[in-house]
């Protein structure tokens, strides 16, 4: 069952839109379940297409096609490092071989203690601060240097 | 790999130091000299808000307004130069329901981070250029569709839109008038090709991104099927200016064919990457000097001027370029979004040409089948040819496939995906031969 404050911010988000146009939502409401639960599992995807009286598929959908959805467990912190252009030419590479040495996993592993999960993101949009990672979708690190990324680290318990 | 590491310490949300700002004409990013430039206080102070009172008090005539903004010569900022008058133009004047209005802050091509600026350190300016357009167009509700990794910089923004609802510039009955406009934020989460504005809709309507067939354009069946007017951020941001100093006045801080000013984007190779609003017609060599030259003193190479959906130049190229519509397409590339990648003589153009087509291929929407196969086809064809497997005959395939996507879907990112194969191998095809015969980059031995 969605969460009290979960339906309290998927409301707010459904008066931004007509009132027949309900399913608009679906972005918001995947984000809000997502951040609260740590992933989508199937159950979480139709307990948003019920809310929102949608077919579940069609909820399906937006959550799969969408690459910061998590349909499977992603740690408790998800650590999302872009490597595209902006970011490889100020040596992003460097960066994801010291997370990869660091944590001990690859791109989407989760490390043995469920605590940290490794992605390779597509461009941000922030590329003057490359090299760049976000943690949990909604942090981002800019100006990365090894040091750095050992100092974020260290500050998620 | 190298080992090279930015050393440039973590900035937080505020205004850069004012050197940062010598040589710049501040106009989308006016606030930018000030202590807190998000504020609504520091954008009052600065004469924001002003231009939407008088329209709407004075009832200023749609006519006078798209007029001024035709004048301006202001191009679609988001990267495909539309005039954003001429555009306006199009929205039906007459309809029998609710029109929208909404706002492409979805900036995902690879270099380009202009739109992230304007709403973390001049949301207001925006919200009016929104609000001033929805005036003009008889829109009622406007959206600004948000990339979702910035998330930051979507909480401020929506925070400027609480503020301006409180202040009483968006909302019922604004200024004693029957005007009333909602605006609201709302956000993509990891999808490119929502930058594409029929799939932008689509995602708005809570959907996947997946571009619709035009015609019908957005001006005649947008969001929820209503008359849409679709403009980039910087170009809404544009507005306010414009209709304070007149649109010749905006036409003159540029050069024939590109008015006012432009947010370029500099990243890659540079000392100072950020972002630099400049006159139109500034010439490459200012900007380049702006952004503290070439990364160490080093040497340039190639520069991807407006991201890479335009095509790749030689240092040759571009250093006698200037920086607008006509100067980057005489010189045999195009401005696109504004977004300058720099490359340094240590770049391997084989290996970053492989990195882009990932991305493409990582990116396609899957609709159409040259895009959805070909990008896959071409990142293969590039990966072969990078981990020392590659033949001769793979250079003709890649441009026969990307030449067999361009111009073949629905949407404009089959193009974007063919552009840098193309130009890459026609400039730097020795670089790919040399790849081909010894199996290693001629750039870095490996």
């Amino acid at each position: 069952m969605l969460s009290a404050e979960s339906i309290k911010r998927i409301d707010y988000e459904i008066t931004k839109y007509p009132a027949d146009q309900r399913r608009a939502a679906v972005m918001s409401a995947l984000r809000i379940v997502q951040t609260e639960r740590g992933w989508l599992s199937k159950e979480s995807i139709s307990e948003v297409a019920a809310y929102l009286r949608m077919p579940d598929i069609a909820a399906m959908e937006v959550a799969t096609f969408y690459n910061m959805y998590d349909l499977a467990p992603a740690g408790k912190y998800k650590i999302t490092i872009c490597t595209n252009i902006s970011c490889m030419l100020r040596d992003s590479d460097a960066i994801v071989l010291h997370l990869q040495t660091r944590l001990g996993v690859g791109f989407n592993q989760v490390t043995a203690d469920g605590k940290f999960c490794l992605k390779e993101g597509e461009c941000m949009g922030a590329c003057g601060g490359a090299p760049l990672m976000m943690v949990n979708n909604h942090t981002m690190h800019e100006f990365l240097t090894t040091e750095k990324v050992d100092v974020v680290l260290e500050a998620l318990k | 790999m190298t080992t090279r590491v930015a050393k440039a310490k973590d900035v937080k949300v505020k205004a850069p130091v004012m050197s940062d700002l010598k040589g710049q004409t501040l106009l989308c990013l006016r606030t930018m000299k000030e202590k807190n430039p998000a504020s609504l206080a520091t954008y009052e102070k600065l004469g924001g808000y002003v231009q939407l009172k008088r329209i709407v008090a004075e009832k200023v005539k749609a006519i006078d307004i798209i007029n001024q903004v035709k004048v301006s010569n202001l191009r679609g900022r988001g990267g495909a130069g539309f005039p954003t008058g001429l555009k306006w133009s199009f929205m039906p004047r007459y309809f029998d329901g609710i029109k929208y209005l909404v706002c492409n802050s979805d900036e995902g091509e690879p270099g380009t981070f202009k739109d992230r600026d304007i709403l973390r350190y001049n949301p207001h300016q925006l919200i009016e250029g929104m609000a001033i357009a929805a005036y003009t167009l008889g829109a009622r509700v406007g959206y600004n569709y948000i990339h979702g990794e910035i998330w930051q910089d979507y909480e401020i923004f929506e925070n400027a839109l609480h503020e301006a609802r409180a202040a009483g510039y968006i909302g019922e009955n604004l200024f004693g008038t029957n005007f009333s406009v909602d605006l609201y934020a709302v956000h993509g989460y990891g999808a490119y090709i929502c930058g594409e504005e029929t799939a932008l809709i689509e995602s708005i309507e809570g959907k996947k991104g997946q571009p619709r067939f035009k015609p019908p354009f957005p001006a005649s069946y947008g969001v929820f099927g209503k008359p849409t007017n679709v403009n980039n951020t910087e170009s809404f941001a544009s507005i306010p200016w414009i209709l304070q100093h007149g649109g010749e006045a905006f036409a003159a801080l540029g050069v024939p064919n590109s008015g006012g000013t432009k947010l370029f984007s500099v990243s890659g190779h540079v000392e100072k990457p950020g972002n630099y609003e400049v006159k139109m017609g500034t010439p490459f060599s200012e900007l380049l000097g702006m952004a503290g030259g070439v990364w160490k003193g080093g040497k340039l190479k190639a520069v991807i001027p407006g991201g890479p959906s335009t095509p790749v130049m030689t240092a040759e190229m571009i250093q006698n370029a200037t920086m607008d519509y006509d100067g980057l397409s005489k010189a045999g590339s195009s401005l696109g979004a504004g977004s300058m990648i720099v490359m340094d003589e240590t770049t391997c153009m084989v290996k970053t040409l492989k990195r882009l087509s990932y991305f493409f291929y990582e990116e396609s929407c899957g609709q159409c089948t040259p895009c959805r196969e070909g990008t896959g086809w071409v990142y293969r064809v590039i990966n072969r040819i990078a981990s020392g497997h590659g033949k001769m005959e793979d250079l003709e395939l890649l441009t026969s496939v990307s030449s067999n996507i361009s111009g073949r879907t629905i949407c404009a990112l089959g193009d974007a995906a063919a552009t840098p194969v193309l130009s890459f191998i026609k400039h730097f095809r020795s670089e790919f031969e040399y790849y081909i015969q010894h199996g290693k980059s001629m750039v870095d031995g490996k």
